[in-house]
């Protein structure tokens, strides 16, 4: 089949909505967090996390639904550990990341281990079937690539708009966007720069273990080690792509899902041809070279990365 | 006039603690209601941090602070905004990416409210901007704005909250002449409709133009309350510095061919053009000052001069020879002695140590290395014997913590933990011990007390004796006035011609700020 | 409380800092082995025996560190120098890949000569790789730590298809393995009926030239002042480019020597996992020994066992072996909070 053939299928893009998933809320926990003038490079270990407790909660009798609310706990609870070192205590955000990620992901194969000790192949469980919305999912071509998704796709689609609302159009969003550029303006209007940003890598970091969670209860049914395969570096170059604007974010998002899509068909295509490791390389060399072209103008929040101690005037 | 009972604020024994600095001890004094209080002292007498406890970022040690009769809660600003304080701070608080508006907002809603009532705002900003006279673009970016414009958004956020007393922190450090008589009639206006205000302000003259009374803080202390109407300069100038200035030695020596020269210099950095048709020559043995509100192009004239950026069209010679490209070690080498703004951020390296500081342009030489290897000892002596010359001080509590310390000598302290004038004499010792043949000094002085100040003078002009060239840009039209042998005027990238300094006229030189009178000199006009 | 900024710093105080971190860490995993099951002191006994508790422990524990104290060395140089490597891993393989080319028979030297020359391919493998995202960094201002971290798994894609295509190893039945590394090129054992070998001397070897080299000589000067503030150094003369290069290479190449030791010590020949993520553990050393060389040594030597402790005590109790990176990343997390303590103390309000 051609290129431009492949385009054209309703199956290709209802993989890109569905591969994009993760990345939606990856990149957008990631870029609440950012704005808020935090590098959050927790984000792999804690999507790694969500997708093992959400499964193991499933797997342990939990229904889907509320498999969703506890990875976002989860989430959270790791954001406010990276908040605690890095907006409370000062330190490093990129080290405090770097522990995040790797006390999160060799967390989950610890408890997944202790729990399951003598598993080779990972069990299986009953994941998010994909729910047509009526009426909308009959729209020829849109309509099943749209509306034949699963539960967290929707809210991943219905999210964006929210977010951009909530980011631009509230208090707390005007708030969130002012502390990552100049948290001496929001203490000088009252607010307790600490706690606010807090809360949004608290809110960033659940956005980020439910794009794990996904993994497991919606795609792939159960927990392989290092599953996350790097999607959450990827999410990070994102959030740069995207200018730190959730808009731009999501077409990031499926401009990636799509060229990973399209790499996955060219290789069942081109069958000997080129080895398939090269076609595995292709989305971090994608990755790279989008944060070439776009880190020389890139307009960081002002404040990401410089630390805010009260007091220190 | 005396403050009308019962005052609106009274501040009593308040005393703060930095470390081993007393930033404040003891103050009282209040504030009437509709009076304008000026707060006087040089760099570093406090007033900042006063201002800082009532406006709640800081927590005093010990005293109280009353606002009508009711006690404030320290330590929050929310607290002291509620209470109708606001304040203008030194460095704006402003988020440059995002507008006049949303600056003014933030805060004034609460987080948890799920929408925004900017068209109400917007409104109510509008009316406050046009009862007061401070016309700023609502919608447009801060990043946008003169600083003069950000100045107003800085008020406005103040107004939009009903603030009754209305603290300014140095507001007419960033500002021309003429746009500090603009603020002063806002002000004045503001006045008018009840509101207090507090004035910090290192500046005499400007006390006598807008204050009613005048508190002078010296070293953390109160030094005297005066009426602005029964007191003199000379009064308070003793006031705050307690003892007679130290004279500053000026004596004309030889004036030789220009070090440097610039003919018809454009410079273009990022696409933009940041320099027009500059001619400028620094003669051996003469101080030469640019005055000129800060981002007219006076950064890209300094970095041209010191060799940091490179010239787009027109030509730089330097020892006569002409130079094509920016080096700042070549510069070096060549005899320019680089003393940047950035004293703390560019002028060391903070987390090296004193003496690794005072080699960071010398490091190559054969007295400190030999064949790569770092010569400690003759580091060290050349360190002490700098320290010496220059009177550099590590800090008290430094020379403390070394009897304890088992690693020894002051050298290793990080350079970082230096007062503001010590860290401006470290670098002064760095470029100046080498005899250079041009100095090239941008806001040497700024932040600095008037002991450390008169030191940095007295250096430059001793320099100029010596026959050195010295290149001065400052924003402090009185440092200019006390100790430069010509000026020059930097408008939009444009650099006026060189007016000798007997004939320039501190008025003018303002207008010339703003950009009137500045292409042909007002007198020559019919 | 609240932390007030502290003036000056003793070297006991820099010393007891990582004891902290590390008690600390043993406390908070100690909750973990509890909910598994097991009795805290029993498997703290078995970890602390399988690392420590025999001659055989001892020489695994060591041949462990030798890797661990190069990565610990990548990462302590880069991050002085505000370096985000996270490429470790990579650069460790670049090294591997490099020797691997170069030692299993293209190129035959003396044994004296042998093995400088495959340190030195490897070194110039890994020094390129990350001097891709330093020069990244410094002339596109793109972050190195999203490049360094992608190109690992770049790198670990090119090594599997070598692996399994053109590199694979026809005598070795099948597995994904590449072809031995010539015997003049092998790292000898120190230790008879043991795996350890003359890596740990070049790794004990490179500390020290590290150290000596940041503290005494020009080059460090340079990179240590343009690792700090790049903007001061910069404007003071010094040659910020060149210094950036410098530092990439000497990070990336100390990696690339942990992808020797491996290679050309402990296994033989190179396969897909022949690191266990030393790239990343190697951070964890860099920050437990407050990223001074020397300091490395220890942390990685103490992390080696941790790993070799878990190793046996997973064997003894039935925990699984995982507890090892929980402990890595929490003495990792608990020495940054710890560290705080050399420029603040803790005061009452």
């Amino acid at each position: 089949m051609e290129l431009v053939e492949i385009l054209f299928t309703v199956g290709f893009w209802t993989a890109v909505i569905r591969m994009a998933t993760p990345l939606i809320f990856g990149t957008l926990g990631e870029l609440i967090c950012e704005r808020a003038g935090v590098l959050n490079l927790g984000i792999e270990g804690i999507m790694t996390f969500g997708a093992m407790i959400a499964w193991m909660w499933v797997y342990q009798g939990g229904d889907l639904y509320s498999a969703i609310v506890v990875a976002a706990i989860a989430g959270a609870v790791f954001g406010v550990l990276h908040s605690g070192l890095t907006v409370y205590l000062g330190v490093s955000q990129h080290v405090s990341g770097i522990g995040i990620t790797l006390l999160a992901s060799s967390f989950s194969y610890f408890i997944f281990r202790v729990m399951l000790p003598d598993v080779t192949t990972p069990p299986k469980i009953e994941s998010f079937e994909p729910l047509a919305i009526p009426l909308l999912s009959s729209i020829p071509f849109i309509g099943p690539a749209l509306f034949q998704q699963t539960v967290i796709t929707y809210i991943a689609l219905a999210l964006i708009p929210v977010f951009s609302y909530v980011l631009y159009r509230t208090p707390f969003g005007l708030a969130v966007r002012m502390v990552g550029e100049n948290p001496l303006a929001v203490e000088a209007q009252g607010i307790d720069v600490l706690a606010l940003r807090t809360i949004a890598v608290a809110i960033g970091s659940a956005l980020m273990a439910i794009g794990g969670a996904f993994l497991t209860i919606s795609v792939f049914d159960a927990f392989y080690f290092g599953m996350i395969n790097g999607r959450g570096w990827i999410c990070i170059a994102l959030v740069i792509f995207a200018s730190w604007k959730p808009g731009k974010a999501f077409l990031g998002t499926i401009l990636f899902a799509g060229f990973d899509a399209l790499q996955i068909r060219i290789q069942q295509e081109s069958g000997i041809g080129i080895p398939y490791q090269f076609f595995l390389m292709l989305p971090y060399l994608l990755s790279i070279a989008a944060l070439i072209l776009i880190s020389r103008k890139a307009a960081y929040p002002k404040a990401l990365l410089v630390p805010f101690r009260k007091g220190e005037r | 006039m005396k403050p009308l009972s019962p005052p609106v604020l009274e501040i009593s024994g308040i005393s703060k603690r930095f470390g081993n600095l007393q930033a404040n001890q003891d103050l009282t004094f209040s504030l009437g209601r509709g009076e304008v209080l000026a707060l006087l002292g040089e760099n570093g007498a406090g007033k900042t941090t006063l201002m800082n406890i009532l406006f709640g970022h800081y927590v005093a040690d010990s005293g109280e602070i009353r606002l009508d009769g009711q006690q404030l809660q320290q330590g929050s600003p929310a607290v002291a905004l509620d209470a109708g304080v606001g304040m203008v701070h030194q460095h704006f608080t402003l988020g440059e990416n995002l507008t006049a508006l949303e600056n003014v907002l933030l805060g004034t809603e609460s987080l948890r409210q799920p929408f925004q009532r900017s068209d109400v705002a917007r409104e109510r900003l509008a009316q406050l901007s046009q009862r007061f006279g401070l016309k700023v673009d609502p919608d447009s970016r801060v990043s946008e704005l003169s600083v003069g414009e950000r100045q107003r958004v800085e008020i406005l956020k103040a107004l939009f909250r009903d603030a009754r007393i209305l603290i300014l922190d140095e507001p007419t450090a960033v500002l021309t002449p003429q746009e500090s008589v603009q603020l002063f009639a806002a002000l004045r206006g503001m006045v008018a409709e009840g509101m207090s205000i507090i004035f910090i302000s290192h500046k005499l003259a400007e006390t006598f133009d807008i204050a009613d009374r005048v508190v002078v803080l010296r070293r953390g202390e109160l030094a005297g309350i005066f009426e602005t109407r029964s007191t003199s300069a000379e009064e308070l100038a003793q006031a705050m510095v307690g003892h007679a200035l130290p004279e500053i030695k000026r004596r004309s020596g030889t004036v030789g061919p220009a070090v440097i020269e610039l003919r018809n210099v454009g410079v273009e950095r990022e696409g933009e053009s940041r320099l027009f048709d500059v001619n400028l020559a620094v003669p051996a043995g003469e101080v030469v000052g640019i005055a000129g509100v800060s981002g007219n192009g006076q950064n890209t004239l300094t970095g041209v001069l010191g060799g940091d950026l490179s010239v787009t069209s027109g030509s730089l010679s330097l020892h006569g020879e002409e130079i094509r490209h920016a080096s700042p070690r070549g510069f070096i080498e060549a005899g320019v002695a680089r003393i940047p703004e950035d004293r703390t951020d560019i002028g060391i390296v903070g987390e090296m140590s004193l003496a690794e500081n005072l080699i960071l342009e010398d490091y190559r030489d054969q007295r400190f290395q030999r064949a790569g290897w770092m010569r400690r000892r003759r580091i060290d002596s050349h360190a002490k014997s700098l320290c010496e010359k220059f009177d550099i001080r590590g800090s008290e509590q430094a020379r403390q913590a070394e009897k304890f310390d088992i690693r020894g000598s002051e050298q290793a302290r990080q350079a970082k933990e230096l007062s503001g004038g010590n860290i401006q004499k470290l670098i002064l010792a760095r470029v100046l011990h080498k005899s250079p043949r041009l100095i090239i000094a941008s806001q040497p002085t700024r932040g600095l007390d008037v002991g450390a100040q008169a030191q940095v003078h007295q250096r430059l002009l001793d320099a100029k004796q010596h026959g050195v060239a010295v290149y001065l840009v400052s924003e402090d039209l009185e440092e200019l006035f006390s100790i430069c042998d010509r000026i020059h005027v930097m408008f939009e990238g444009r650099l006026s011609d060189a007016i000798p300094i007997e004939e320039a006229d501190i008025e003018e030189i303002g207008l010339m700020m703003t950009g009137k009178g500045f292409f042909g000199r007002p007198s020559d006009a019919a | 409380m609240r932390l007030e900024r502290r003036q000056g710093v003793s070297l006991w105080l820099r010393l007891t800092l990582p004891v902290m971190a590390i008690a600390i860490a043993l406390l908070l995993c100690s909750t973990l082995l509890l909910w598994a099951g097991v009795s805290v002191s029993d498997a703290y006994l078995s970890l602390a025996q399988g690392a420590f508790g025999s001659k055989f422990a001892l020489t695994e524990t060591l041949t462990r560190a030798t890797p661990l104290i190069f990565t610990g060395l990548a990462a302590a140089v880069a991050f002085r120098a505000k370096l985000w490597n996270i490429g470790g891993e990579g650069q460790l393989y670049m090294g591997a890949m490099a020797i691997t080319l170069f030692g299993t028979g293209a190129v035959t030297l003396p044994p004296v000569l042998m093995v400088p020359f495959l340190f030195l391919v490897a070194v110039l493998g890994g020094g390129m790789l990350l001097l891709v995202s330093a020069a990244l960094k410094t002339w596109l201002r793109v972050d190195e730590v999203v490049t360094t971290l992608l190109l690992n798994f770049v790198v670990l894609l090119l090594v599997d298809y070598l692996l399994f295509g053109p590199w694979k190893d026809p005598m070795a039945l099948g597995w994904p393995q590449a072809a031995r590394i010539v015997d003049e090129g092998r790292l000898a054992t120190i230790v008879p009926r043991s795996r350890l070998h003359t890596g740990l001397l070049f790794a004990l070897g490179a500390a020290c030239l590290v150290w000596v080299v940041m503290r005494f000589t020009r080059w460090g000067f340079e990179i240590r002042a343009v690792g700090h503030n790049i903007f001061a150094a910069g404007f003071s003369g010094i040659p910020v480019k060149l210094a950036v290069i410098r530092t990439a290479l000497l990070s990336g190449g100390l990696a690339a020597c942990a992808g020797v030791t491996e290679v050309a010590g402990t296994k033989g020949y190179l396969t897909v996992d022949i690191s266990p993520g030393f790239g990343y553990t190697g951070i964890a050393v860099a920050m437990l020994a407050g990223l001074n060389p020397l300091g490395v040594i220890a942390a990685a030597v103490f992390f080696a066992g941790i790993y070799n402790g878990a190793d046996s005590m997973s064997r003894a109790m039935n925990v699984s072996n995982y507890i090892a990176d929980v402990m890595t990343a929490t003495a990792l997390l608990s020495m940054l909070v710890c560290s705080l303590l050399v420029n603040y103390r803790l005061k009452r309000n």
